[in-house]
């Protein structure tokens, strides 16, 4: 294992929101001190309900979002300040992959000319090398025939169909780093695996990293080597896939685990335990440990008095958590 | 033998379009007795939210094609015209939480005042009553009784849900039909709700269609399961057998995408898309997809009972 691709310490992004008659700064604090690595090749996958700030640090790595504190380091080069003209080699180094293929097409562009763009902005000016690097994205998408579907429009498509022209485009410049936010929730059962495999082929055949950013636990086990759970704009609990699944610490990762359902006729006869509340405002989160109110170990005097430390309980399996200590 | 609550068969329903006649839901049987829950699963586009709207007959004005027979308690609703269906059917029997209901609340109407509005409508009962009908509603669905005089802007999505989950089931109706109830909130909002719908089932011997795309889900609450794929219900199976051993082919693959948490298995998927519903192929509409195809499935395969009620729309079952 050599140095990691991407170092990412103690980032943080918040967004300033006017309150009040008064005029007072409050602000949404959306990713707050959030670490990880990412090493060559490897994808990770970041889990977390809806507004726990898991597309915020998502951009915020690929610096579509300024950060507001925290270093983001890539290929050992310290990018958490560049300013936006000199960032132009780090996007041809990452790519984008949306939630909603639709929304993240342009409609009135062929297919052809989506994948031209970025070429065309990032310099490549011979027209035959452009259609080459065209053609080859497609059929790494598995678009093919080629010809087939290099004049259509996006509407032309069907929806796995633009998920992998959405996955072309985020790939054609040959990124290191591909970051996938949600790339299957939008999209049916039977067609989700497929693009999730061709993700992970890009993996392993091109040795692309990706951070795959899911709400769904059940997937990451077969598209990810590495978990990190979040909750409250902060990583509660790391650790390497299997031992993440099979050995959950974090009272939030083992709440969550234990909802999840297999397809399992017995379900239906039992009631689950779920812990009680909703997440967190993030503009006025709760003091020490965010998941404190809805813990069911919840410690008085502890849990509620400071902030648990992460704590690297085994080996590369770190938890935020009092209950470590 | 058990009481059959409700029967549907060789229901069918097209639409009229611009381009041709959309076959949403086509020649579709299926029954279920008192208090059974029976999932209907498929992909989006698949006709499932059509078949809950041809039930409850809240169908929009292009419909070219509507015959068929559904049996509640014995008494075939399609002989009722739309006045007596409103208003003896519709609601009082019948309830129904379309896709989103969450957002049909009114954001600038007191929850509780939404909520008694049939009570106070249908069965002209005082606001004082009707309102502590509503509480008791709210108390079932886990949700403090003083959100009555709140609004719905004040409320998280898991609680919207349940509200509309509480508000279907203020007129005591016999038979619900949940159209994806839980697609767009969070992990553990969506076992909350299971939870909550799972002890109003155990509690009151309700019949309940769950619609949902999410074949994990559907065992969270399915008794019977029924698969749909482009207009047709391809497999009707019940909950023992079919998450351990589904019978169409379609029903398998599907299966196989589904990823599991607690055993490995290894992932699949299906190659190509389910055909468009104006113009469906003449046999068997999954062939083209299907890894068993013969040629044979160039003809509409029949139903073919496995059991006294369980079905597979397969020639693969085909005694010859």
């Amino acid at each position: 294992m050599g140095a990691p691709l991407l170092l990412v310490e103690n980032l943080k992004k918040y967004f300033e929101v006017r309150r009040g008659f008064l005029g007072k700064k409050v602000y949404l604090k959306a990713v707050d001190g959030v670490s990880l690595t990412l090493v060559r090749g490897e994808a990770i996958a970041i889990v977390g309900e809806s507004g726990c700030g898991k597309t915020t640090l998502g951009k915020t790595i690929l610096r579509l979002y300024e950060p507001t504190g925290g270093r983001i380091i890539f290929d050992g080069r310290d990018i958490t300040r560049l300013r936006w003209k000199d960032l132009k080699w780090y996007r041809c180094e990452t790519g984008l992959v949306q939630q909603d293929p639709f929304g993240a097409l342009p409609p009135f562009m062929t297919v052809k000319r989506i994948l031209e763009e970025p070429l065309i902005i990032n310099g490549v000016k011979s027209k035959r090398e452009r259609e080459e690097r065209i053609y080859r994205a497609l059929e790494r998408v598995k678009l093919t025939p080629v010809e087939d579907f290099i004049n259509k429009y996006p509407h032309m498509l069907s929806g796995g169909q633009q998920q992998r022209l959405v996955i072309a485009r985020a790939t054609i410049l040959e990124p290191k780093i591909v970051v996938a936010d949600e790339p299957v929730s939008m999209l049916d059962a039977s067609v989700r695996i497929e693009i999730l495999k061709l993700l992970q082929e890009l993996q392993q055949k091109y040795n692309q990293s990706i951070i795959y950013i899911t709400h769904d636990l059940s997937t990451t086990k077969y598209f990810s080597e590495r978990i990190y759970i979040m909750y409250a704009a902060q990583i509660i609990e790391s650790a390497s896939t299997s031992e993440l699944l099979w050995n959950p610490m974090h009272p939030y990762t083992k709440a969550l685990l234990n909802v999840i359902p297999d397809p399992d006729p017995g379900n239906r006869l039992i009631i689950k335990d779920v812990p009680a509340g909703e997440p967190p405002n993030l503009m006025s989160p709760p003091s020490s440990c965010r998941f404190h109110p809805r813990c069911p170990n919840f410690m008085k005097g502890v849990c509620d008095a400071r902030e648990p430390p992460t704590i690297e309980v085994t080996k590369e399996h770190y938890v935020k958590c009092w209950l470590y200590d | 033998m058990e009481e059959e609550h409700l029967s549907v068969k060789n229901l069918t329903m097209y639409y009229r379009t611009m381009k041709g006649e959309v076959k949403a839901v086509d020649d579709v049987s299926f029954s279920l007795l008192k208090g059974e829950t029976m999932a209907l699963i498929g992909e989006s586009g698949c006709g499932k939210s059509s078949l809950a709207k041809a039930i409850i007959r809240l169908m929009p004005r292009n419909v070219s094609v509507y015959k068929g027979t559904v049996l509640l308690n014995g008494v075939n609703l399609m002989d009722l015209d739309e006045e007596e269906f409103r208003r003896k059917i519709r609601w009082s029997k019948i309830a129904y939480v379309p896709q989103a209901a969450l957002n049909s609340l009114n954001p600038i109407v007191k929850v509780g005042e939404q909520m008694i509005e049939p009570l106070i409508l249908v069965y002209r009962m005082s606001k004082r009553e009707a309102l502590e009908k509503a509480a008791g509603a709210l108390r079932k669905v886990s949700i403090s009784e003083s959100f009555i005089d709140h609004y719905p802007f004040e409320l998280s999505g898991g609680m919207k849900q349940r509200i509309t989950i509480a508000t279907a089931l203020l007129v005591n109706p016999e038979l619900i039909i949940l159209d994806e109830p839980t697609s767009s909130l969070d992990v553990l909002t969506q076992a909350n709700i299971m939870n909550i719908l799972k002890s109003i089932k155990w509690e009151r011997d309700l019949s309940m269609i769950f619609i949902t795309h999410d074949i994990s889900l559907s065992s969270e609450l399915a008794d019977k399961i029924a698969v749909m794929y482009a207009g047709q219900i391809v497999e009707f199976n019940v909950a023992e057998k079919f998450y351990s051993d589904p019978k169409h082919p379609y029903s398998q693959r599907l299966m196989e995408s589904v990823p599991t948490l607690r055993t490995d298995k290894k992932l699949g998927f299906i190659p190509g898309s389910p055909p468009s519903l104006l113009n469906p192929p003449k046999g068997c509409r999954f062939a083209e997809r299907c890894p068993f195809a013969f040629n044979k499935c160039s003809e509409d395969p029949p139903i073919i009972y496995l059991d006294e009620d369980f079905y597979v729309k397969c020639w693969l079952y085909a005694k010859e």
